[in-house]
């Protein structure tokens, strides 16, 4: 059929549904046309060879490996973290004997933004959204028992990332497994901390300069280590829509790429271990054309702004999770449907590894109970639903093609705008990102309050009901004893709790003030790579508030642009 | 009248703040005066600015089950700076069960996930002493 016999068809159709469809109610969110046909896209073979073309090859439309998940499964990773070390570490021996295939660290609020347990600014914080890490025992405890030559660990640590990751690297050592053998992420995206999510430190200058540390320190001692995991979910989290997703999330890319390279790393020396995060949001035909939109800008953002030469260096790999601001507080029995689609999309849109909310999350962290049936609902649809039979199954889709084509107009006119104010950085110096993410929650709870758009149990079909029961409870005792071991092992005490993961003896106090004393003139040099200093003071039991406040006082603090 | 002056407030380390900007624009929009604090407040840093802005309205949000210890310490904190008629007021991630204490604690309402902004606008009009 020629294009001119579609269109004549689909004129006599759009005549003949014109006073049905005048009567509709009006729906929010709905795309303007209801019928997409061959004449919304461009399937020439040229057009498909150039924009889709095959999985594994540029532009990673349809996937980056070559064979997806016919081979095998995406990683299916949950978040997990809570209360103790001791507490998280059966958590996750809990989820690796259940068929979870890699370990991924929620650390409380004073750990991720540099704080030790015993700080007043950490009290009514510790070990509440995730586990408190004050030092190297609690990372030895955390990982008691997990081979860490086995396992691959995702890490969500920005602004004290290279801590982390130096006291999971001495954790490993320890285990006697080196650091070329480690497997993992670390999210280190300071970016996007300062635009949507808010756990920063420094500014963003030696916040850059760390991140480019740890890409050229990783780069030739831990090189199968993801070194960053650029990051669009909270920036969705924060209200942005599925454009604004990929396209802060991309410029936010070009600018660590930028810096890397200024600090004369070849591109492709460090590009193929940049990974992103993704949400899976409640849109699932709309979140399959984001993830396939994605790849395909950072492919052409990599190869033709920065030339890239390895294929890795251009692939989009991808981590997910479920949108935890789509859950529900309302009936939450209905968010283990809600995160099915979720994984339906995420699925779809071929991510490498996915995390599933709980349906109480609205309410509090997890129980054992609602994440197993997260982690039973990525089980379902790999092993049952047919998803993961086929790559890039909705490859073709006149509507998938179509907003595919769409949302990545959308990203590059943003990724063109970002570049106008001077890059990602500037951008959100100015606020412009924080801007727009904000009108765009804002619209949403609009819209959400006139009706525009329905959540269930929200807006519509409301019932009243008892308020659940069950809801897991970190203990403020926590806190407590988390203070009383840290201020044990910072009186160079042995500690019990310490002593049964391997640390016999209590910390050298001179060894700490020594390697914090090299770790702060190193800091001072803007030409020295902080890792291998703060690897040391690490392996001395220097405490992750100790530290993070020798990096401040040379660093200073980063203030933020508040504006409504 | 005055406009009713409101600080919208994140107390604690918890960097989640669409909702509090989500309500402060909601709360603006409704014609009253909004201070937002920004994050990372201090209950001593979010009293000093309730008082040096002499708000009529305290909002606190907070996402990090830190409510408990958090909530209570602003109200006390705002309470000892002579501010006795301000209304205060919390929202976020907060379980039914822990409501009864924050109220008792002096916390006027609590606000949970999926409250419609309007609400919120209604129960300070309803409750603010001015």
């Amino acid at each position: 059929m020629s294009n001119e016999k579609i269109q004549a068809e689909l004129d006599q159709y759009n005549a003949s549904v014109e006073k049905a469809v005048a009567k509709f109610p009006l729906r929010g969110n709905v795309p303007e046309k209801g019928l997409y046909t061959p004449l919304d896209i461009d399937m020439t073979p040229e057009a498909y060879a150039d924009k889709i073309g095959f999985p594994g090859v540029y532009p990673f439309t349809r996937g980056v490996q070559p064979t997806m998940y016919r081979g095998r499964f995406w990683t299916m990773r949950m978040y997990a973290g809570f209360s103790t070390a001791k507490a998280s570490n059966e958590r996750y021996r809990y989820l690796i004997a259940n068929g979870g295939t890699g370990l991924s660290c929620a650390f409380d609020l004073p750990t991720q933004i540099g704080y030790d347990s015993d700080d007043p600014i950490s009290e009514g914080e510790v070990g509440k959204v995730g586990v408190a890490i004050d030092s190297l025992a609690d990372m030895q405890i955390l990982f008691d028992k997990i081979d860490l030559g086995k396992v691959s660990t995702s890490m969500t640590i920005n602004a004290p990332a290279s801590v982390l990751l130096c006291m999971y690297i001495a954790v490993a050592e320890k285990q006697g497994v080196s650091m070329d053998k480690l497997r993992g992420t670390i999210q280190n995206d300071i970016l996007k901390e300062y635009a949507a999510r808010g756990t920063y430190i420094f500014p963003p200058r030696p916040s850059m300069r760390l991140i480019t540390n740890i890409f050229e320190f990783c780069s030739k001692n831990v090189p199968l280590w993801n070194t960053i995991s650029i990051s669009g979910y909270h920036i969705r989290e924060a209200g942005s829509t599925a454009s604004q997703e990929i396209a802060f999330t991309i410029a936010d890319g070009i600018a660590y790429v930028d810096a890397a390279i200024k600090a004369g790393m070849d591109v492709d020396a460090f590009a193929g271990r940049l990974s992103f995060f993704w949400n899976a949001h409640n849109n699932v035909l709309e979140e399959v054309a984001k993830f396939r939109a994605s790849r395909r800008v950072w492919a052409k953002v990599m190869k033709e702004r920065f030339g890239a030469k390895k294929a890795k260096s251009m692939m989009l790999r991808v981590h997910t999770q479920t949108a935890g601001s789509m859950l529900t507080a309302q009936q939450p029995n209905n968010n283990i449907v809600r995160v099915a689609l979720q994984t339906a999309a995420a699925v779809m849109g071929g991510t490498q590894s996915l995390h599933t909310n709980s349906k109480d999350e609205a309410l509090a962290l997890p129980t054992t109970e609602s994440v197993t049936i997260a982690l039973r609902t990525q089980q379902i649809v790999a092993e049952e639903s047919g998803l993961a039979d086929v790559i890039d199954p909705l490859a073709g889709s006149y509507y998938v093609e179509a907003m595919t084509d769409r949302i990545e107009k959308e990203a590059w006119e943003y990724i063109k705008k970002i570049d106008d104010l001077g890059g990602a950085v500037a951008a959100i110096e100015k606020g412009y990102i924080q801007k727009e993410i904000q009108d765009s929650a804002y619209k949403w709870q609009m819209d959400v309050e006139a009706k525009k758009r329905i959540i269930v149990g929200v807006n519509k079909y409301q019932v009243e009901e008892e308020p659940p029961k069950g809801l897991l409870k970190v203990d403020a005792s926590v806190g407590i004893e988390q203070s009383k071991r840290l201020a044990d092992l910072k009186a160079g005490k042995t500690v019990p709790d310490y002593v049964a993961v391997g640390m016999t003896e209590g910390r050298n106090n001179d060894d700490v003030k020594a390697a914090l004393a090299e770790l702060k003139t190193a800091a001072q040099d803007e030409n020295e790579n902080l890792m291998p200093h703060i690897l040391k003071a690490v392996k001395t039991y220097a405490t992750l508030g100790e530290i993070c406040n020798t990096l401040r006082d040379v660093f200073g603090l980063y203030e933020a642009h508040v504006s409504l | 009248m005055d406009k009713i002056k409101v600080l919208v407030a994140k107390p604690g380390l918890d960097g989640h703040d669409r909702g509090a900007k989500v309500v402060a624009r909601a709360l603006r929009d409704a014609g009253f005066e909004v201070v937002y604090t920004g994050l990372r407040q201090t209950p001593e840093q979010i009293a000093a600015a309730a008082a040096e802005e002499d708000v009529d309205v305290v909002a606190m949000s907070l996402l990090s089950g830190a409510h408990p210890h958090l909530f209570p310490a602003v109200v006390k904190l705002v309470r000892e700076k002579g501010m006795k008629d301000a209304l205060i007021i919390g929202g976020g991630v907060i379980p039914d069960g822990d409501i009864p204490a924050l109220k008792e604690a002096g916390v006027s309402e609590v606000f949970t996930p999926g409250t419609p902004t309007g609400d919120i606008v209604e129960y300070i009009k309803a409750h603010v002493k001015k």
